[in-house]
């Protein structure tokens, strides 16, 4: 039916990841860079976010979202990166031929290599089972943005918003600007959880944010209003008390997922802590020439975080272009709550002859806490922690990689005593 | 005075709709009158998505028959109509040596109701059919014809053909008082407006009890009972193969798995009886309830992600069956209780409440010609715009996906909007397309599909967004387009 259209490394997402990993490819002499997005235009996530805070670690200097995105596409352009919009992915022929559609027709498109950045999103109010009608007013973050800056719909007078970790505070601007009055900001744990940019932020927007309360240990338990969205109900976690919270609009944020229908739809193998694909040190998945990187891989770090990701991805990606073989062999890295995700989620024997970054994330505030990371009956390594914070990713010591045992049992992190 | 109409149909569901369509066939001019903004929006638009055989109904009674009748029917019109439909078969369970010991009984019932390709299997044969079933499982019972069915599709697809054929369809249109007058019925709905019928139908669905009052009878009440879904990510899908039923009690079918067109899987329904005919919130309880029976059926199911929830109200009684009955005097046919079933059992339903208002009087002549028309497809199982290069080829708009999670395109959208019954609310365009019925519920495509709609229906998002409110709602008269019903009076 459709002819293969061949390019060295295909590329699915053309956000910050996606675009960072081409451009590097391409600098680095790879002829032909193919990234397909299924939005309309290219640049991923943060053409939603209208507020500065993007660039400083990866170009140095601040930008607002959009420009930032600009940037990125700019900057693919003109390294000679073939771009492909509104190209959605819709399944696998085979091992790196990749099927699409488009306004432009159906086809197919094969890479000597593949790398998935497919992002994240937020899990909506239906997957968190929050009960009640179904009335209109009831967003995530990522739809708020777009109701606001690139739709310029109106949303509402008084909004709830749930979470209160940094993405929260991307929803409370938004809601800022659109003239909407934040209600409260609601979270289960017993503090709130904007760690960086929360300062520099309140500072910025002192009056609005401190008139908003900081709901903490609660749940939203309802959501009233039959057309419309008339209140919530939350519940105090240590009393089991109920009480109502008046408004018209609820902004889920947060709780990430990774939107991998690609990936899952190529059984890549899947890794239950971060719901995104299982990656090794050198961001390769399960399945030979196809690597992943960015949010993808484990829910939403800063753009920053997955654009350096990406370059990183690139250079794994280029190494096996040159021949580099994949491994037969993949050891998983698994962890126990209430340590949430672990990344690298797999070890390659290959990749345990050098120390490497090992980051981590935890669901709860802990206090003094050792992390321990064992393989069977060894011990691998013990690290204390003043604190863990949730919703924040934490870094852990890469020396013990040296120490695994290649064909072992699985490792496993988690919190000692 | 209104022009009077030979008939006039309260309620727009799937009974409503069907009884509209088969009454199109007819030179008679027909109404339809629908409370709500859209067709299909009370018990039709909620429930498991099943086209039951009635393998399990009360050998004997109305319902039996009527499910019996309108399966094959509905074998006919469905391919024809373009439903989509997916014939996976029934996997009855028996997780108790006492539920295994009901299965003969089970199986005769069956065959009374002229099912007769159920049949008993052992255990063994449970896990082969679905290996993914927790242990414990003691049989099973086969029904090779329970299928899957789409019920936002049906309604639409009867009220398109109803339309067609020269029924008038009146949406935003609640029936508040019927007075009767020398030979006619006039019915007052919303500001001031009023219709008036020869012959009456009541299908009035979770109201039937109600309008039927309003003509002096007390022949039943209607009781909600609530059912609370929930909708599985498209990739629980390969987890299961058949529609998985637990062993019914005479309260309810039970708690099911099963596949939905859209390729999705529903755990679900628990029933709950209530006092308020709105109430379609789910409750903690509730989705704690499915959770459980869910874990216990296929703990597979739970580590992946919920993509909706939503409940539904079934039109209950204290009667065991169908209460339809023929007012002959009156000239009114009551159409009421029709439970769970009304979406397989709706154009058997539509067949004999026809022959019921003949009984009565009204003379049924039918016209020459009758216009049928092919819905998009908007299952799994069927071909969708975004896989067909040729479509793609024609119009670039079914290239160009809006909603990503349910791969709905523009294009759709754009035919939703401007079809024979049109999508005016975002409810309805979600009913007709899908999008933003995925597993991101809009996180993507909510804001285009809000611009979209506004847009092309002059609507003020405010408005399609309830934040002005417009209560009640402008009631809106779809009639028939003009050549076909003149073509055929002539």
């Amino acid at each position: 039916m459709t002819t293969i259209q061949e390019t060295d490394v295909l590329i699915v997402g053309a956000g910050p990841a996606g675009l960072s990993s081409a451009i590097a490819l391409r600098r680095q002499g790879v002829a032909h860079v193919t990234v397909v997005d299924r939005e309309p235009e290219p640049g991923g996530m943060p053409r939603l976010c209208h507020h500065t805070g993007f660039g400083i670690w990866d170009f140095h200097r601040l930008y607002n979202g959009p420009a930032y995105a600009r940037r990125y596409v700019q900057q693919a352009r003109d390294a000679g990166v073939h771009l492909r919009a509104q190209t959605t992915i819709i399944g696998w022929e085979d091992d790196l031929t990749l099927t699409y559609t488009s306004p432009a027709g159906l086809g197919a498109l094969r890479g000597r290599a593949v790398l998935l950045a497919t992002g994240v999103r937020e899990r909506p109010r239906s997957a968190r089972l929050v009960p009640g009608y179904r009335p209109r007013g009831i967003f995530t973050t990522g739809s708020l943005q777009r109701f606001v800056d690139e739709r310029h719909l109106p949303v509402g007078r008084r909004a709830v918003i749930v979470g209160a970790e940094g993405v929260s505070l991307s929803a409370f601007l938004t809601l800022h600007k659109a003239g909407v009055q934040v209600a409260a900001f609601l979270t289960d744990l017993p503090r709130h959880q904007m760690y960086f940019p929360y300062a520099p932020a309140k500072w910025l927007f002192v009056d609005a944010l401190h008139r908003t309360p900081i709901r903490t240990q609660v749940r939203i338990s309802r959501i009233l209003g039959r057309k419309r969205v008339e209140g919530v109900e939350i519940t105090h976690l240590s009393t089991g008390q109920r009480e109502v919270i008046a408004c018209d609009t609820v902004v889920f944020t947060g709780d990430w997922i990774p939107e991998h229908e690609v990936a899952r739809q190529g059984d890549l193998v899947m890794d239950p802590g971060t719901r995104g694909p299982q990656v090794d040190v050198a961001f390769r998945t399960s399945r030979p020439g196809v690597f992943a990187a960015g949010n993808l891989l484990r829910g939403a770090e800063t753009a920053a975080t997955s654009a350096l990701e990406g370059r990183q991805a690139a250079r794994q990606v280029l190494a096996f272009l040159h021949g580099q073989p994949w491994p037969a062999h993949r050891l998983p890295v698994l962890v126990e709550p209430p340590l949430l995700w672990v990344l690298p989620n797999s070890l390659a024997p290959a990749d345990l002859h050098t120390p490497a970054k090992v980051t981590f994330r935890v669901t709860q505030f802990v206090e003094n806490a050792t992390v321990e990371v064992r393989q069977g009956k060894r011990l691998l390594l013990t690290q204390p922690f003043r604190h863990l914070l949730p919703n924040e990713t934490l870094h852990l010591s890469g020396a013990w990689l040296t120490r695994v045992e290649p064909h072992g049992e699985p490792v496993v992190l988690k919190l000692s005593g | 005075m209104p022009t009077t109409y030979d008939v006039a149909i309260i309620g727009a569901g799937a009974v409503g709709t069907a009884i509209a369509r088969e009454l199109s066939r007819y030179r008679l001019e027909v109404v339809l009158l629908e409370a709500k903004a859209d067709v299909g929006m009370g018990t039709t638009k909620a429930n498991t998505a099943i086209w039951h055989t009635g393998f399990d109904a009360k050998p004997g009674t109305l319902e039996a028959r009527l499910l019996r009748r309108s399966y094959a029917l509905l074998e006919e019109f469905v391919p024809q109509a373009g439903i989509p439909t997916e014939r996976l078969g029934g996997l009855l369970v028996a997780w108790t040596e006492e539920q295994r010991q009901t299965l003969p009984s089970l199986l005769e019932r069956a065959h009374a109701n002229g099912v007769i390709d159920v049949r008993i299997i052992s255990a063994e044969e449970v896990y082969r059919f679905e290996p993914r079933l927790n242990q414990g499982a003691f049989g099973g019972l086969f029904v090779p014809g329970e299928s899957l069915i789409c019920p936002f599709t049906l309604p639409i697809a009867y009220a398109t053909e109803a339309l067609l054929n020269g029924v008038t369809l009146k949406l935003n249109f609640p029936v508040g008082d019927v007075r009767q007058e020398e030979d006619r019925h006039v019915l007052s709905g919303p500001r001031g407006q009023q219709v008036a019928a020869r012959y009456l139908v009541n299908a009035a669905g979770l109201y039937s009890d109600e309008i039927d009052h309003m003509l002096g009878h007390h022949d039943f009440t209607v009781t909600p009972r609530r059912g609370e879904l929930i909708v599985y990510d498209k990739f629980a899908r390969r987890l299961i193969n058949h529609i998985i039923l637990p062993v019914p009690t005479p309260i309810t079918k039970g708690v099911l798995i099963s596949p939905t067109v859209y390729g999705n899987v529903l755990l679900g329904p628990t029933a709950e009886d209530l006092d308020d005919k709105t109430n379609t919130a789910t409750s903690e309880h509730g989705l704690q309830t499915l959770l459980e029976k869910g874990r216990a059926i296929l703990p597979d199911l739970l580590n992946e992600e919920v993509t909706a929830t939503y409940a539904g109200l079934r039109a209950a009684t204290e009667h065991k069956d169908y209460q339809i009955r023929l007012h002959a005097a009156q000239r009114y046919v009551c159409v009421g209780g029709i439970r769970s079933t009304g979406v397989s059992a709706s154009l058997g339903i539509a067949e004999y409440v026809a022959e019921l208002l003949a009984e009565a009087g009204l003379p049924l002549q039918a016209k020459t010609a009758f216009q049928t028309f092919r819905m998009p497809n908007i299952g799994e199982a069927g071909p969708r715009p975004y896989r067909q290069p040729e479509r793609v080829a024609q119009n670039s708009d079914y290239g160009r996906i809006v909603c990503h999670c349910e791969k709905v395109t523009l294009g759709e959208i754009l035919d939703a909007i401007h079809s024979p019954v049109p999508a005016r609310t975002l409810d309805a365009l979600r009913r007709r397309t899908r999008a933003t019925q995925g597993r991101c519920q809009g996180f993507n495509c909510r804001a285009a599909v809000v611009d979209i709609l506004a847009r092309e229906t002059g609507q003020d998002p405010r408005f399609l967004l309830a934040l002005d409110g417009n209560d009640p709602p402008e009631p809106l008269t779809l009639t028939p387009p003009t050549h076909s019903s003149q073509e055929d009076q002539a």
